[in-house]
């Protein structure tokens, strides 16, 4: 699970506030990968909700419960299969999908945990990623992906179709999706995927079984 | 002389070490003897001797309020008429135990620090371990040694005095005034000893929640407590979860794993083998099974550390000699660390206690009583949790915890769950270690502010520098109590 050191809501991490918008006031929410505990410090500000996470590392966690959030440390891949089916309404995973070992499996388990799961993540088929690898050859070190690939946690790498396809497969339903860019303003609403996966840098999916 | 040999040896030992182990004042109690220019002692020498020089250097430490001779009649004044405050339960109010005797009467040693608010909401039990006791913030009247949680427990400590009003009972079973087998039995006038009946965790929990209710407290803000004091915490929160507020249960589990039941298996086997235990009545044989008891804590000792933390502290190091003596004296450091923490502890800790206290843990299994499904323990609860393991302890691992925390999970509950990165082993929760402390000052205060509970006074102790002031308040903890020590009732 990769290890999200937030201080506040940085410009970078824009998806929060969308993921935000996507819930329900008063929900039961588990925030998988909750890093330093910002959403859900947002999520019980702005929309009142009852939130758990789960965070693998020990100084997010020791954050997360000096604000009296409920979080527990734990690992995506490892600990979702010790919760029972639908005990809450939403099962969020924002930036961390592509860090998991099992991003088919941690994806299924979410739509059993919760009513609803939310995916935010980085979208590799971004036109500046394409155009780095095409004529620079190298893996690209953006904003978003900041670190080189032999010490990046992020392992599983996916586009925004590729993640369609995923949605496809384990039999779930997009109910809403947004594509943000640079900037963290959402692309053209009504545009088709293979221009989304152009010009979303990260997507946020919000999906319910099918 | 002994003092100062001891702040010596405190200061040769390197930097954080020092501290950190010196920071326990049971630690810092026990590392005094390396400095002793004693020959070491042998176990089947003459424990009582070598228990005389602990307790002198003990005495030497201990403050004035307690310059008492340290006599095993001295000790066992304390199980009938301790130093505490005392709650007694009559013919009209038995104490019903699982194994389906009516306990009566009874009594609970207990001592509190801080003030009980008018709401009567901002309560806080604390759960003892194994061979702790309601001691937790003053100097113990038997030994002198400063009480055993003065880290957590204290002005401006995680859980403050100035805030909350802490409550410890000596559990059942026990030997520093709460009733047990040292304890006179009303019927013959002489000790229980085997008679007494076999207590288990829900038998000591429904013995605190009758003082709790003596009290007139409704509800508990907080009960917190490590490794067996754990155990009573998920008790707590299992059989009143109304009256607990919030949980923290700290390196332990919700049931005792065969290993720990074989380790306990081995000391009390120890203890029954000792000649001088005279099957359980060596009080009125005017015998104390010393050798057995010592020899029983030597080997649960070695289960509250970690290999790399004896490894750290002791190495191969030989004690007070250049080479060893080819005998079977303590030549290496580890040796003796180990002889002088059965020795002390047998000058605090009655024989026939260990067994019932190691065999109540041994029956702990909290799910059984609900029919195999942790979960089902903790059913509607609306208590707040925070679990918190070490990955060193090998006693109560990560996976109990963790356990615990997918039955809470499962239920529905409140739950914060850190395992805390540390090679000290099991007693790390006794223990310096920042970051249970920011865990468990978070928890309380988020929790606090959820109660309605005033927030504290200052920030707490973002810094070193501020910890050390902190530390310097804690000393005047005691200050608190001794007055309440003084007053038998």
């Amino acid at each position: 699970m990769a290890v999200l050191a937030l201080p506040e809501i940085s410009p970078t991490r824009v998806d929060l506030l969308t993921v935000a918008e996507m819930v329900e006031p008063g929900s039961r929410v588990l925030d998988v990968g909750c890093g330093d505990g910002a959403l859900l410090k947002l999520l019980s500000e702005r929309r009142g909700v009852d939130g758990r996470g789960i965070e693998l590392s020990q100084a997010g966690v020791n954050e997360c419960v000096a604000k009296g959030l409920h979080v527990i440390q734990g690992d995506a891949d490892t600990d979702l299969v010790a919760y029972p089916d639908d005990v809450f309404d939403y099962v969020i995973l924002s930036q961390t999908l592509q860090a998991t070992f099992a991003p088919r499996t941690v994806l299924e388990h979410m739509l059993r945990i919760g009513r609803r799961a939310i995916v935010s993540f980085p979208n590799f088929g971004h036109w500046r990623i394409r155009t780095h690898l095409t004529f620079r050859g190298r893996m690209p070190v953006t904003e978003t992906l900041a670190h080189a690939w032999y010490d990046t946690p992020n392992i599983h790498f996916c586009t925004i179709r590729d993640f369609v396809g995923l949605v496809e497969l384990v039999n779930a339903r997009v109910e809403r999706a947004v594509a943000l860019d640079q900037a963290g303003h959402p692309v053209r609403v009504n545009a088709p995927w293979w221009f989304w996966n152009i010009f979303g840098q990260q997507a946020v999916f919000l999906l319910r079984r099918g | 002389m002994l003092v100062r040999r001891g702040e010596h040896f405190a200061r040769r030992c390197e930097g954080e070490e020092a501290k950190t182990w010196g920071a326990n004042p049971y630690f810092a109690a026990q590392l005094g003897i390396f400095c002793l220019q004693e020959p070491s002692f042998g176990i089947s020498n003459d424990l009582s001797r070598a228990g005389a020089l602990c307790s002198s250097s003990e005495r030497s430490r201990a403050s004035p309020m307690t310059t008492r001779t340290l006599t095993p009649a001295f000790r066992l004044s304390e199980v009938d008429n301790p130093s505490s405050l005392l709650a007694r339960f009559g013919a009209e109010d038995p104490l019903r135990l699982d194994c389906g005797v009516d306990l009566s009467p009874f009594q609970i040693a207990y001592q509190t620090y801080g003030q009980l608010d008018s709401r009567k909401a901002n309560a806080v039990l604390v759960c003892h371990a194994l061979t702790a006791d309601q001691h937790l913030a003053n100097p113990h009247p038997v030994t002198g040694a400063q009480g055993w949680w003065t880290t957590m427990v204290g002005p401006g400590r995680p859980i403050d005095t100035n805030r909350f009003f802490v409550i410890c009972t000596n559990v059942l079973g026990a030997c520093m005034g709460t009733t047990g087998p040292a304890s006179t039995n009303p019927e013959t006038g002489k000790p229980w000893g085997l008679d007494f009946p076999m207590v288990t965790i829900r038998d000591m929990v429904r013995a605190q929640a009758k003082l709790i209710d003596r009290l007139g407290i409704e509800s508990l803000f907080c009960v917190l407590g490590g490794s067996m004091g754990g155990m009573q915490v998920l008790q707590w929160a299992a059989s009143y979860p109304e009256r607990v507020f919030c949980a923290l249960p700290i390196a332990t589990a919700a049931k005792h794993s065969a290993q720990n039941i074989a380790f306990h298996e081995v000391g009390r086997q120890a203890v029954m083998a000792d000649p001088d235990w005279r099957k359980g009545r060596y009080i009125e044989a005017g015998t104390r099974p010393s050798k057995g008891l010592g020899v029983a804590r030597m080997a649960a000792h070695i289960t509250y550390l970690s290999e790399k933390a004896l490894h750290r502290k002791f190495g191969r190091n030989l004690q007070d000699r250049d080479a060893p003596t080819f005998s079977f004296d303590a030549d290496f450091q580890v040796e003796s660390y180990l002889r002088h923490q059965g020795m002390s502890f047998v000058e605090r800790f009655d024989a026939n206690s260990y067994l019932y206290v190691t065999r109540a843990m041994d029956y702990f299994d909290l799910a059984a009583d609900y029919g195999g499904v942790l979960a089902r323990a903790f059913q509607g609860s609306a208590t707040r949790f925070c679990v918190v393991s070490f990955t060193s302890d090998w006693l109560f691992p990560t996976p109990d915890s963790r356990a615990t925390v997918h039955a809470l999970n499962a239920a529905g509950g409140s739950v914060s769950f850190v395992e805390i990165a540390t090679d000290r082993g099991h007693d790390a929760f006794l223990l310096d270690v920042p970051e249970l402390f920011a865990t468990t000052g978070g928890f309380i205060d988020a929790a606090a502010r959820a109660r309605g509970l005033p927030a504290a006074a200052s920030e707490r102790m973002p810094n070193d520098a501020s910890r050390e002031r902190a530390s310097e308040r804690a000393e005047e903890a005691p200050a608190i109590s001794a007055t309440r020590v003084g007053s038998r009732r």
